[in-house]
């Protein structure tokens, strides 16, 4: 890791060795700035950075970068989400050079779900790089101040780089060797899907930080609240890569309705304080889409709420 | 199929056609040269589009990265994703896009471990492709170095070291 950078709020929250939070926020289907500063109200004081997403699901939403720009300007600290479904190499580094010329630092490179799961099904895939050859591109253009052309930038932007990181589910093996790609690539931190299966994670960072790259690179693992086995059942069928056990879902559905809320959050609880022990984990990524009061409940019964928004 | 299907499952013999093959290639560059590109090319493009279609389900790329992931074609993943997996894959290593198949990348893996010479390859980072060698002879953009025409910027050496594997 290239250490004489000057250290966004997030990297030096992270290089601090104290327990990290990102949340995530999902950009609106608005014009209107003040939508975007909404969207960020209740997490966004208490996150060491806000995740924007990058027309998550394959959805169409206001822009990554657009909201980034409105959000850091109010103060907040935020990760850039950058998918390789909609650009193909020369939109990408146009936009990364955008983003970093607008003050936007991290930058999450992600691969990003099909356009099949989302609202515009008809769309052509784009795909021309993977996330592995963004984050390596975009090293390229940080340290080497060169397009992947080969042709020179008369400024290098500067990134703190990241990406994705599921060990919930297959090829569970080569997980961890996936990791220490991107890490040979450029990432310096990665956020993980939603965890519901804490064994399954202990074994994947057991072998990452057998790997040693726990030392290499900030591991920050994804929580947020089920609402109901309703929900639960929608997320592990209808989203990409989520994997809930059944305890859990059967857990939901034994609690009475009216308490159902609760035990999401208590149960999303529980697995926060056993992610805290494991070994090599720098933190949490709180995934509270549409409810995010219940995100923010969940982080002050973890006692993670100490203000973080600059004023 | 079925013949494909299993030999696809014998990464091992694959992989030791494929050094031969390359071997041959390589010793044949003078008349290769001699031929000049135009006409190698077209030469080997069919053929190469009916048998690596068939034992592969090849979609003539043009730039063979098969001895880097476990003998299997990468191009089949939905996503053309070259150097692993998305976090899509569902439950029972399905793809994500099409949930009948099997992820290209859980079959990738499992072959590379079963690979004597390029078993290793799988933990090397593979360059954006080239859109301009799709639809071409591999073996030819191989032959004329046109699979080398990665991007200017790029740094060839990466990949990780032994002692991380």
């Amino acid at each position: 890791m290239n250490k004489n950078r000057t250290n966004g709020r997030f990297e030096s929250a992270l290089r601090s060795g104290k327990f990290v939070v990102a949340a995530e926020i999902s950009p609106p289907d608005s014009a209107n700035p003040q939508d975007v500063l909404k969207a960020a109200n209740i997490l966004g004081p208490y996150a060491d950075a806000l995740n924007v997403t990058d027309g998550s699901g394959a959805n169409c939403h206001i822009s990554s970068v657009a909201t980034c720009t409105i959000l850091s300007n109010a103060g907040y600290e935020v990760i850039f989400q950058m998918s390789c479904r909609d650009r193909n190499r020369i939109a990408m580094q146009g936009e990364l050079l955008g983003a970093s010329a607008l003050g936007l630092y991290n930058v999450l490179c992600i691969t990003g779900d099909d356009v099949t799961t989302g609202d515009h099904p008809q769309a052509k895939r784009v795909f021309d790089m993977d996330s592995i050859q963004l984050i390596q591109t975009a090293r390229i253009m940080r340290d080497d101040g060169i397009f992947l052309s080969g042709r020179k930038l008369s400024a290098k932007p500067t990134f703190f780089l990241g990406g994705a990181d599921n060990p919930f589910v297959e090829p569970f093996e080569f997980r961890p060797y996936r990791l220490a790609k991107k890490i040979e690539a450029g990432a310096e931190f990665f956020q993980s899907q939603y965890c519901f299966d804490v064994g399954r994670l202990k074994s994947h960072m057991q072998k990452v930080c057998d790997l040693g790259l726990h030392e290499k690179s900030f591991i920050l693992i994804g929580v947020g609240p089920l609402r109901s086995e309703k929900t639960a059942e929608f997320m592990r069928t209808k989203v990409p890569g989520v994997y809930i056990p059944d305890e859990i879902v059967e857990r939901m559905r034994k609690t009475p309705s009216e308490k159902k809320r609760e035990e999401g959050k208590k149960i999303c609880a529980e697995i926060i304080q056993q992610i805290k022990e494991i070994k090599g984990v720098a933190g949490i990524h709180m995934m509270a889409y549409k409810q995010e009061e219940s995100g923010a409940e969940i982080l002050e019964m973890v006692g993670l709420t100490e203000k973080k928004k600059i004023e | 199929m079925s013949f494909f299907n299993r030999l696809r499952d014998h990464p091992y013999l694959l992989e030791v056609t494929y050094q031969v093959t390359e071997q041959v290639v390589n010793a044949l560059q003078p008349l290769w040269r001699r031929m000049g590109y135009d006409r190698a090319e077209a030469l080997f493009r069919t053929p190469e589009k009916i048998g690596k279609g068939a034992v592969f389900n090849c979609k003539m790329c043009g730039q063979c990265t098969l001895h880097y992931t476990g003998m299997t074609c990468p191009m089949s993943c939905p996503k053309n994703l070259r150097n692993g997996p998305c976090g899509g894959v569902r439950l029972g290593g399905y793809c994500e896009v099409d949930a009948t198949m099997k992820c290209v990348w859980v079959e990738v893996f499992e072959r590379s471990q079963k690979m004597k010479i390029y078993g290793d390859d799988i933990y090397q980072i593979q360059p954006p492709l080239n859109q301009q060698n799709m639809d071409r002879s591999a073996f030819m953009n191989i032959a004329f170095m046109k699979s080398a025409e990665i991007p200017e910027a790029w740094k060839t050496e990466t990949g990780l070291s032994h002692e991380q594997k």
